[in-house]
């Protein structure tokens, strides 16, 4: 299991990497590996808003179907659109693939996410 | 009462005293008296084998079909011509089934067809995907809206006037359990009116479906109204004569989101307006929204062709309640009756025949109009089907129709003495002329 120490991490297996009040959003290594191959991902709309717990995006495996929530108070400011052609780029490169870029509402929400170290720590105690 | 149930009086009470009640009639107690039948059916004692077949056919000679009589009537079902090799292939063994078998490793030769059907589908009207079929127009149109409600943060959906009316009930049937709604933008002139669709749209508002051509047969532009759609970013539908579209500008040349319609006039009977066959195509965005079945090709382990069921186990098996529809089924034995159709016909025969049907539809309507008995509604394109005022009662005009086995024509409004008048390419010269001059010597 892969994790890159210039990122942050949530339990649902999300890495962020911030800039100033913008993030982007994409699942972890340990994520990718859990779901299988990625057959397709149902991206929400640019522009739209979504509060923090609220399902905005799918994720499909050939294992299974997952909803995404979001993972803060957010407005969607970019999807990445090369993944309705290429899902598998999830599971070939999870780090180098965003999936979403956020503007967070509120910088508090990101107290709650891990560092590197933590995270792993926290992956190996669901294992 | 049940004299086809065969079961004793004794064999009756005995099962009453069962379940503790008195009489059959208990049982339908929760039907609200409002809407039962007052006493028992007005019908005969019993009668004989001969007796039944004799007074059935007695009965049955009453009844004038579109064999008999020439029909000009339209409204979503047509009197179209269905070339001998239809019939003869669907009737083929393999293909009555009451249930279409999907599993793929006995059905290739149904799932092949199907999958050729979504691609004539998708080309006939300029969409990325189609499905398997759906039960026929309206329910077709009332899945679409479906799609862009899915995930939609409004609940109405604006709906024309000139859409057909049968239409119109059933996507507001199926929208009012799901607690959206259907507005209805006004018709001006037997046409959509643009200022008020612009002044019903409101922030609960999705998206729009519209028809064409029109209910009336009218040919509406419907440019303005999508421009509008996309400057705002609502959703649209599209319900289409697919037998237009050979002329007419297509659902994907609209860019619409989704396209609907009915394909009974593509190789199936009118079957008393029923079983039809419903259609939707769709963009790529939405391919994973489609409901229903969708075939789609795919390799064998050894690397041959081969065909499967495809797209439908997130939301259908793994996800119900998250699908935007559950309907799972299709109308595959009409749905081949039209690929074959389709496949028989080619892109140049379906633009002929409606060349041909828009030429006798607009030669009819003039030699009305030249027969002194009519007036025009409104000097508007149409395609096959028209509006025209009769001067005559309509009572008469009817009657007169009749004598000369002829069907009556479809009333729209009796007070105004509008007619609506189809034609299909089943329509000779002949029957045409007779009907122009029928009317003629009428006075």
């Amino acid at each position: 299991m892969k994790v890159l120490d210039n990122l942050m991490y949530n339990q649902a297996h999300e890495w962020i990497k911030v800039e100033g009040n913008v993030a982007y959003l994409g699942i972890t290594d340990y994520a990718q590996d859990m779901l299988g191959d990625i057959v397709y991902v149902e991206l929400p709309e640019e522009e739209d808003t979504f509060d923090a717990e609220e399902s905005y995006m799918t994720i499909e495996s050939v294992k299974a179907a997952t909803d995404v929530l979001a993972p803060f108070e957010c407005k969607v400011l970019e999807v990445n659109d090369s993944l309705e052609d290429e899902p598998e780029a999830i599971n070939k490169a999870p780090y180098d693939t965003w999936i979403v870029k956020l503007e967070i509402a509120d910088p508090s929400a990101l107290e709650s996410f891990m560092d590197a170290k933590a995270y792993e720590a926290f992956c190996e105690e669901e294992a | 009462m049940f004299p086809y149930i065969p079961i004793s009086k004794s064999d009756e009470d005995h099962m009453l005293k069962t379940i503790g009640i008195e009489s059959v009639e208990e049982l339908f107690k929760a039907i609200p008296p409002s809407v039962r039948l007052d006493g028992d059916l007005n019908l005969p004692l019993h009668k004989s084998e001969i007796e039944v077949r004799q007074i059935m056919a007695s009965y049955a000679k009453d009844n004038r079909d579109a064999s008999q009589w020439t029909c000009y009537m339209g409204n979503g079902t047509y009197d179209a011509y269905i070339p001998s090799i239809i019939p003869y292939l669907t009737s083929r063994s393999e293909f009555s089934t009451a249930y279409t078998p999907y599993q793929p490793e006995i059905s290739q030769g149904t799932l092949h067809a199907i999958f050729e059907f979504q691609t004539l589908v998708a080309r006939l009207t300029d969409m990325y995907a189609s499905n398997a079929s759906l039960y026929d127009g309206p329910t077709a149109a009332a899945e679409a809206a479906a799609i862009i409600f899915d995930k939609a943060k409004g609940d109405t959906l604006l709906v024309s006037s000139t859409v057909n009316k049968n239409t119109i009930e059933v996507v507001k049937t199926y929208l009012k359990y799901r607690g959206l709604k259907v507005k209805l933008i006004d018709a001006k002139a037997y046409e959509t009116d643009m200022d008020d669709f612009l002044s019903k749209i409101d922030d609960q508002v999705v998206g729009v479906l519209v028809q064409s051509p029109n209910r009336y047969g009218y040919v509406e532009n419907y440019d303005p109204l999508m421009k509008e759609v996309q400057a705002r970013k609502l959703k649209s539908i599209m319900y289409a004569d697919p037998s237009s579209l050979g002329i007419l500008k297509t659902p994907g040349e609209y860019g619409v989101d989704v396209a609907v319609g009915d394909l009974q006039a593509f190789g199936n009977g009118m079957q008393f307006g029923g079983p039809h066959i419903g259609y939707l195509s769709t963009t790529k965005k939405n391919m994973r929204k489609i409901p229903g079945r969708i075939a789609g090709q795919a390799l064998d382990r050894h690397g041959n062709r081969a065909y499967v069921l495809t797209l439908q186990a997130r939301e259908q098996h793994i996800r119900r309640d998250k699908a935007s529809s559950n309907i799972c089924s299709n109308q595959a034995l009409n749905a081949l009756a039209s690929t074959i159709y389709m496949s028989l016909m080619g892109k140049d025969g379906i633009k002929k025949v409606a060349i041909n049907t828009t030429n006798k539809a607009h030669y009819l309507y003039k030699g009305l109009l030249a027969s002194g008995q009519f007036e025009e509604v409104y000097n508007k394109p149409f395609y096959r089907e028209f509006l025209i005022k009769s001067k005559l009662d309509i009572k008469i005009l009817q009657e007169r129709l009749k004598a000369h086995s002829i069907m009556p024509f479809y009333v729209l409004d009796e007070d105004e003495r509008i007619l609506q008048v189809a034609v299909t390419e089943n329509r000779t010269k002949k029957e045409l002329d007779h009907l122009i001059q029928v009317m003629e010597v009428l006075s």
